[in-house]
């Protein structure tokens, strides 16, 4: 009896209360966006009444942010553009991934040591002369400028979580098909990658949140209503000169976030393979 | 015919060996490899080599927006050195990039500690506990400009309800407390993923370690010390190394909570940057400024690699 009370002390303080902490610390910023969301403004801006909870819920915010502003086409371009740069990622992932985790070629190292030197340049290092060439090539406000400068983050990072994926499949199965004349293209295609689904899960996954996450790109190169992404349209949109539009901020936060929420919910295991294979296995 | 039988045997070597076959060429492994690689390499060449080097260029010209650049060499690294709000960015830069980088480490290290236990729900937890990693940064960061905010900061609030403080701290208003504030938004970012990276390291460690170290009579600390910790520096450098680097180069967070204000007090070279090439179209004074990330950050890197040098396999 003893024995099981000190149990039962030592593991409130050892897991239940640090957990409690960080889970609260962790996920107040989340909560406290959908409380705000419903709020009405006269629960929102007042200093008397208690702030963690919503007396009287209310649509109002949701219904001005759908009606008022463009956030549906924000919501389009983020989307699209998201999920086109994270193709085109993908693609040129397995083009440099495949030959470097699985043939022999001169010039290896120098690509793989290019490929990880891209991975670790900081964004604002590039931002002021790709603005300039953006504007050269006539690629202001337009969606293309974007698509086209998300690759360059998103490209390293899924080669590097490839390679490692690619590296963990046994030879065998190539090899057979080699001998029974397949080309190199055709093991590729129809035997090697078609194993390697979890890994494009993985990196398919961590590049979405990746492209939906970027911001300084967006602010740059989109100035306009019509092709701005989520962040931008909010910070740019909801926030006039003084003014926050507190409610329709929160309310854009929140259904801004719910997308990859619910990617991320799907998909838990693989984007946390993903995330400490870099880490673990290097 | 029996001739002809006989000779057909041992037949020699008459095949004529066949003109260049496009085929056959890029079936050699190193033709092949080469054709896969070229594609992305031109593409990153395009959009991460060229304007790195171009904003080396820029950084030595003076160089109003649309307008053509003159020139300067390094005339714009002097002004910057001669800039009392450069020196100051830089002591922002380091002071965010070390506390953070800190409170992260310590703080994810605990957690990866705390959720290598075995509990119900863990993976629920677990996968709940990388939220704010996963969703937008700048998303929440909006909530947290709520949460902070100079009249209704809900912080605020439950200070003034219990009498600790009357009017509470302006989070973002007051310049040491704003350099707080973001250190804390950061660290509230980045913290998950140091914890699960962690707790992934941890749980490569075989358990047989630490039962023997126990047979063996060694505390809870000295199992930390000498297995534990040991085993994880590897993860840990490597987790640091992307965490410094993002830290140091951090922009949203700044841009949205604070735009480098009050005074200048919480402007890093990312946010200084963006400043004077857009806000003030000098392109390249910005990119001077950018540029001057990289020798610190390059130092940090070659630093942290020599304190690891010999531990990496």
């Amino acid at each position: 009896m003893a024995v099981e009370r000190r149990g039962w002390h030592v593991r409130a303080v050892k897991l239940w209360l640090p957990l409690g902490f960080f889970m609260v610390f962790n996920l107040f910023p989340f909560y406290w966006m959908t409380i705000t969301s419903l709020k009405p403004n006269s629960e929102l801006y007042s200093r008397k009444i208690m702030p963690l909870v919503v007396y009287h819920p209310t649509l109002e915010h949701f219904i001005n942010l759908l009606t008022e502003t463009s956030f549906l086409r924000w919501t389009y371009n983020t989307m699209l553009v998201a999920v086109v740069s994270t193709a085109i990622s993908l693609i040129f992932g397995v083009m440099l991934a495949y030959p470097l985790a699985r043939m022999r070629f001169a010039g290896a190292a120098l690509i793989s040591f290019a490929v990880a030197a891209t991975y670790l340049v900081p964004q604002p290092l590039l931002f002021i002369p790709l603005a300039d060439i953006i504007n050269h090539l006539g690629l202001g406000d337009t969606l293309t400028s974007v698509i086209l400068t998300y690759p360059t983050l998103l490209v390293p990072f899924c080669a590097w979580l490839l390679m490692g994926y690619f590296k963990s499949v046994p030879h065998e199965l190539e090899d057979a098909a080699r001998i029974d004349g397949a080309t190199r293209l055709q093991t590729m295609f129809r035997i090697f990658l078609p194993l390697c689904i979890p890994g494009f899960i993985s990196a398919g996954i961590f590049a979405f949140t990746l492209a939906q996450n970027e911001f300084l790109y967006a602010l740059i190169f989109l100035t306009k209503t019509d092709v701005r992404t989520v962040p931008i349209g909010a910070i740019a949109e909801l926030v006039r000169g003084d003014v926050f539009y507190w409610g329709q901020l929160m309310a854009a936060a929140l259904l801004g976030s719910i997308p990859v929420a619910i990617i991320y919910s799907f998909f838990v295991e693989h984007y946390v393979a993903g995330l400490t294979s870099g880490g673990v296995k290097a | 015919m029996a001739s002809a039988h006989t000779q057909a045997l041992p037949r020699p070597v008459l095949r004529p060996r066949p003109a260049f076959s496009l085929r056959r060429w890029t079936e050699r492994e190193g033709v092949f490899s080469w054709l896969m690689v070229i594609p992305p390499t031109l593409f990153l060449a395009a959009l991460v080599g060229y304007p790195f080097i171009y904003g080396i260029w820029l950084s030595l010209e003076n160089r109003p927006v649309a307008q053509a650049g003159t020139f300067v060499g390094l005339a714009n690294f002097i002004t910057d050195l001669h800039d009392p709000v450069f020196w100051q960015v830089a002591q922002n830069t380091f002071v965010y990039t070390f506390s953070a980088t800190a409170l992260k480490m310590a703080g994810g290290l605990a957690l990866a500690l705390v959720m290598n236990q075995d509990f119900k729900f863990k993976n629920l937890i677990r996968a709940v506990m990388l939220l704010p990693f996963i969703i937008p940064t700048v998303l929440s960061t909006i909530a947290w400009m709520w949460i902070l905010d100079p009249s209704f900061s809900v912080i605020n609030w439950f200070l003034i309800h219990w009498g600790i403080a009357n009017p509470g701290p302006s989070w973002l208003g007051n310049p040491s407390i704003a350099m707080f504030s973001l250190i804390m938004v950061n660290t509230w970012r980045g913290l998950p993923f140091y914890a699960i990276t962690l707790l992934a390291g941890l749980q490569t460690i075989s358990p047989e370690l630490y039962e023997a170290a126990t047979i063996d009579g060694a505390s809870t600390f000295a199992r930390f010390r000498y297995i534990t910790a040991p085993l994880l520096k590897p993860v840990i450098f490597i987790v640091t190394m992307f965490s410094v680097i993002f830290t140091f180069s951090d922009f949203q967070l700044v841009y949205v909570l604070t735009r480098g204000g009050p005074a200048n007090a919480t402007h890093l070279f990312a946010t200084y940057a963006f400043d004077v090439a857009m806000s003030g179209g000098q392109f390249g004074l910005g990119a001077s400024i950018a540029l001057s990330m990289l020798p610190p950050l390059a130092l940090l890197i070659a630093g942290m690699a020599w304190y690891m040098r010999g531990e990496k396999t």
